[in-house]
């Protein structure tokens, strides 16, 4: 599986990653290489295999619906990189 | 009292030797002294640490002192500690003071640990160098010019270069074993949902599992002790009995069953860690254990499988940091689209990008099955594999990596030649079975380490042997030359 | 050729939980922006998510009283998209496994039949934040206090043909879920929420049309409007040749009309995948058994019961049996005033009237069921009319007090006693000569409708409390006596 510089754009922009213009040829490669080793995988038959998502075949555990976090706005915006009135701040979105 | 074990550090605090006070301040001085050639700390939290130990101190003092109380330990910078920086070795979170504490962090603060400080990783945890990291790489303190392993290893670094008895880490492939091997310590990576993974950043949500890193068995089992337990905030976190790891540490060997995969004997492994692994063997065999041949064939499939795996979840994990609640935001952007690209573009270091665009790549439409759910498939194959072996045996031993230690920037231009290294480690993590890696020997003056693997929660068993082991040998008493 | 449309729906109803569905923030609607967005709702670096028993519970109840298979293994996904207000980048949601699976309602038709909507699934999903645009000159502000609100998402079959089938399905599924008390049904705040799938096609056709999304339309007026207004649109654009693009629509109330959301420069790619942070959902026989015992009377049951219990109309029967409060407010008239039909009448009508004006709930009218119930006991016993009864009414609900007490204190009572009656006959007959003899004169098969001339004097006569009967029968003897002496 080999990829271009236009699959390296689109993927990029779907992780909504800048990668500079002059750097898309070695991504385009080492993504290259990295889905080269991956492909390992094709060569064997799992037709018949459950995929597996979690190591043990656990379960979820439900928690029961209590109020248990109060209001913490002013301690958690400390982080933040631009507050006002409250609301974090974002260029305008244009709908 | 420096260069003693947590262990003995305990007998000291506990004989009033030394206080916990006395004992903080002499590892401050000597991070102060010597991590400049180790960069094994990202951040040193002398004024937390000092107040931790001059609380520890008061609790004996006042009776309340518990096996953990007092003793200094560092985090790897992947845990949320509240008000100290949290940077997870990447730019994009150098600015973030955690508002909150991760449940391991709690759990050791309610034991009356001391945190010397923060250190150093692979940026995100991935990598296998801690050349990844935003903070420049830390050292080997065997060679400086080589790298510690990764991604926590400024963890094993900073425990085999002697500036703290203890560290926790975390394993997503590899990242507690191989790094620990490197740098000839022990490390333990527990059963996947032993340790809570709240408040530890995620890399890999279904792999990640943090874990203890000292410089013997014992020492990572008195951590186990603290770290291993239910969290109702995890939902993937197990609801089952802890034991005390130590009690079991002693018992005999006799009648143990070791099995040897041949697929990790193969010729492609540097022949002097073959020698130093099967030397130790014969020294369980001397302990009363057994061994047979026994066969993982799908080994060869776990690198292929965890490089879809592991940076698919990596991809959607990593959306959050996107400069609107926390962490990094690029300068003047136009627009949102300008402020999410270039804040993730100039947070991100490359070999985090690289995986989030795998990850994103191997999730989109199309190639779902092809590589995803394949990937799934794969690793229920490779579990089966464990699953299968270990109804013969007790422990699965084989080496922890494929080299011992290389020099820094030596692969950092072939990811995939990076990847490698992980061979024998990141199966474990698909399965989610524990694994430790702990010193048995060096190839041309450079640390081996010897992997241990066993059951769903069998934790004990490791540990026991791994104990069983250093009690008769003493390649976990070798320390670098200062 | 004739045109038909094509409606499917998606409907996002809030779960009443307390707390969030993977954390332990308040839901509760109207806080300060992101005083109730915790550690977990804002994805700080580390958390992670514990499913909220209550919303499991919510939807499977849902999916009972639909009929719908339940999902015994449901797997949550993620949803991968960037926007400000989703924090992690991603939604929880439930694609390959949902909760609740096929299911159907039956819904009325204005010809008085019913038509089964097939409901293709429902699944459990957190809600985003909201984007304040308005607040601030260039920038957006982002309130998280949303993010995290349980919502079960309803899809149906593209089975409904019309706008107002459309909304008669949407007033189902908002009767079932306000019901069963897992949704507060508020559409205004955005607890109930609606998007329109809708194409056209020329009728007989199988194949459907391209179809647009209206996105969020949050009353049922604005629902029957919007889809209105876009099979119009769709069915000028076709006829003047144009084709329908696939597309997102917003509706704009105030002009009634949708336009265009500005199109997205890629087409989505939402790279669903199963939760890592979360396990399956797994939930056995004995839990469902244990939900399906309680669940409550639901609409359908309750029409059919009200038309056989109280011999009411279809129509009367389905009004009243949509809201539990409503029927239970019914119920409770119909009982103490032991008539069903009266009851039926005055709370649809005089009773509806007030709320409507007053936009108050039901739960919260002035005039409890009790005391309409003791209004009505009076119109029954006739010690009022039903004309003086409106008045006392009016009277209840500004809180004057019970009906007892306002016909006692304004003398409301009804005039009974023949006697004043009668005087008051004979003084509208004695001061109307003309029309008396217009009656006296008029074929007797025309003297019936003229008596109400006289009927309206004498209760004016009387300020309404005379009894009408009695006025009426007293008024017939003496103009006929007149007529026939």
């Amino acid at each position: 599986m080999s990829l271009d510089r236009s699959d390296v754009e689109k993927i990029a922009h779907l992780a909504r990653l800048n990668i500079a213009g002059q750097d898309i040829q070695e991504y385009a490669e080492n993504l290259s290489s990295i889905l080269d080793l991956v492909d390992q995988m094709q060569a064997i038959n799992t037709d018949d295999i459950a995929p597996m998502a979690h190591p043990m075949d656990a379960i979820q555990r439900l928690r029961i619906d209590e109020v248990t976090e109060g209001n913490q706005r002013d301690h958690l915006q400390t982080v933040a990189p631009a507050v006002e009135a409250g609301l974090f701040q974002v260029p305008k979105v244009i709908e | 009292m420096l260069d003693k074990t947590l262990a003995e550090l305990a007998q000291g605090l506990a004989a009033g030797e030394f206080s916990s006070t006395e004992l903080t301040q002499s590892y401050l001085d000597r991070i102060k002294a010597e991590d400049g050639a180790l960069n094994s700390f990202i951040t040193v939290t002398e004024e937390q640490a000092l107040s931790q130990a001059q609380a520890a101190d008061q609790r004996r003092a006042a009776g309340d002192a518990g096996p953990f109380t007092g003793l200094p330990i560092a985090h790897k910078d992947i845990f949320c500690t509240e008000g100290v920086r949290t940077s997870c070795g990447s730019r994009m979170l150098d600015n973030f003071i955690s508002p909150y504490n991760a449940t391991v962090i709690e759990n050791f603060n309610r034991a009356g640990a001391v945190s010397l400080g923060k250190t150093n990783m692979d940026e995100f945890a991935m990598g296998s160098s801690n050349e990844s990291s935003f903070y420049g790489p830390a050292r080997n303190p065997w060679n400086t010019e080589c790298v510690p392993g990764g991604s926590s290893g400024g963890s094993a670094a900073a425990i085999a270069g002697g500036l703290v008895p203890g560290a926790t880490g975390t394993d997503t492939g590899g990242s507690i074993r191989q790094p620990a091997a490197l740098c000839g310590i022990t490390g333990l990576k527990p059963t996947y949902g032993r340790v809570s993974r709240y408040g530890m950043i995620a890399y890999a949500s279904s792999l990640d599992q943090g874990g203890p890193m000292a410089r013997t068995a014992e020492d990572t089992a008195i951590m186990l002790n603290v770290m291993a337990g239910f969290d109702p905030k995890d939902s993937t976190s197990i609801d089952k009995a802890v034991p005390d790891y130590t009690l079991t540490l002693n018992d005999s060997l006799k009648g143990l069953k070791i099995g040897l995969p041949k697929e990790y004997f193969s010729d492609e492994i540097d022949p002097q860690i073959t020698a130093q692994v099967q030397a130790a063997i014969k020294e369980f065999e001397a302990l009363g254990a057994t061994v047979k041949e026994v066969s993982l064939p799908n080994s060869h499939l776990a690198i292929p499988a965890y490089y879809i795996i592991a940076p698919a979840e990596a991809s959607s994990n990593l959306s959050r940091f996107d400069g609107v609640r926390y962490g990094y935001r690029c300068n003047d952007p136009v627009d949102l689209e300008d402020m999410y690209k270039r804040s993730r573009g100039e947070g991100f270091g490359e070999e985090v990008k690289r995986r989030i665009m795998v990850g994103t790549y191997a999730l989109s439409e199309g190639f779902y099955d092809a590589y995803y759910k394949k990937a799934l498939q794969i690793r229920r194959l490779i579990q089966q594999d464990f699953v299968n072996v270990l109804t013969e045996v007790d422990i699965i031993m084989g080496p922890t990596t494929p080299h011992p230690a290389f020099k820094l920037g030596e692969k950092t231009s072939d990811p995939v030649a990076m990847y490698m290294e992980d061979i024998f480690t990141i199966s474990l993590n698909l399965a989610g079975m524990p694994g430790m890696s702990i010193p048995c020997g060096f190839a041309n003056g450079l640390p081996v380490g010897l992997q241990l693997i066993g059951n769903y929660f069998a934790e004990q068993r490791l540990l026991n042997a791994a104990h069983q082991f250093q009690q008769a040998t003493e390649w976990h008493r070798q320390t670098p030359a200062r | 050729m004739e045109w038909e449309a094509v409606i499917g729906l998606e409907i996002h109803a809030q779960l009443a939980t307390k707390s969030k569905i993977f954390s332990g923030a308040s839901t509760a609607f109207g806080a300060e922006p992101n005083t109730q967005a915790c550690a977990v709702d804002l994805a700080l670096p580390g958390t992670l998510p514990v499913f909220n028993a209550e919303a499991l519970r919510m939807a499977v109840l849902f999916g009972l009283a639909i009929d719908a298979e339940i999902g015994y293994t449901s797997v949550f996904d993620r949803k991968n998209y960037f926007y400000p207000d989703l924090p992690k980048g991603y939604q929880t949601s439930q694609l390959f496994h949902p909760i609740v699976g096929t299911g159907h309602v039956d819904i009325e038709l204005e010809d008085g039949t019913t038509k089964r909507v097939g409901v293709t699934r429902a699944h459990l999903e957190e809600d985003a934040g909201k984007s304040l645009h308005e607040e601030f000159p260039s920038m957006t502000g982002i309130d998280l206090n949303r993010a995290g609100t349980p919502l079960l998402e309803i899809v149906s079959e593209p089975d409904m043909r019309s706008a107002e089938e459309a909304v008669a399905y949407v007033k189902k599924i908002h009767s079932i879920v306000t019901n069963l008390g897992i949704c507060d049904g508020n559409m205004s705040q955005g607890s109930f929420r609606c998007d329109c799938n809708v194409s056209v096609r020329y009728k007989g056709e199988e194949k459907f049309g391209n179809r647009t999304e209206t996105k969020n339309i949050n009353s049922f007026r604005f629902i029957e409007k919007a889809i209105k207004g876009e099979i119009e649109r769709q069915i000028d654009l076709l006829e003047d040749g144009g084709t329908i693009t696939q597309e997102t629509r917003l509706y704009d109330a105030n002009k009634d009309e949708t336009r265009s959301m500005r199109s997205k420069e890629e087409a989505n790619d939402y790279r669903y995948f199963p939760c890592p942070d979360l396990l399956p959902i797994v939930i056995d026989d004995e839990y469902v058994e244990k939900l399906r015992s309680t669940l409550p009377e639901l609409p359908d049951a309750r029409k059919a019961r009200f038309i056989e219990q109280y011999q009411l109309s279809e129509y009367d029967a389905m009004v009243l049996s949509a809201y539990r409060d409503l029927s239970h407010y019914f119920e409770t008239t119909a009982n103490i005033a032991a008539d069903a039909k009266l009851a039926a009448n005055w709370v649809m009508g005089e009773l509806s009237k007030h709320l409507n004006q007053n936009d108050t709930e039901i739960t919260a009218s002035p005039v409890s069921a009790e005391m309409l119930g003791g209004l009505l006991l009076r119109i029954k016993d006739n010690t009022i009319t039903g004309k003086i009864a409106k008045q006392v009414f009016e009277a209840m609900w500004a809180g004057e007090g019970s009906a007892d007490e306002v016909i006692e204190a304004k003398g409301l009572k009804q005039v009974t006693d023949t006697g004043a009656i009668e005087a008051m006959v004979d003084e509208v007959i004695a001061a109307n000569k003309p029309q008396v003899d217009q009656y006296v004169s008029a074929e007797p098969d025309k003297r019936g409708k003229m008596i109400g001339f006289f009927m309206g004097k004498v209760m004016q006569a009387s300020q309404g409390k005379a009894n009408p009967g009695q006025v009426q029968g007293l008024l017939k003897q003496k103009l006929d006596a007149l007529a026939n002496s």
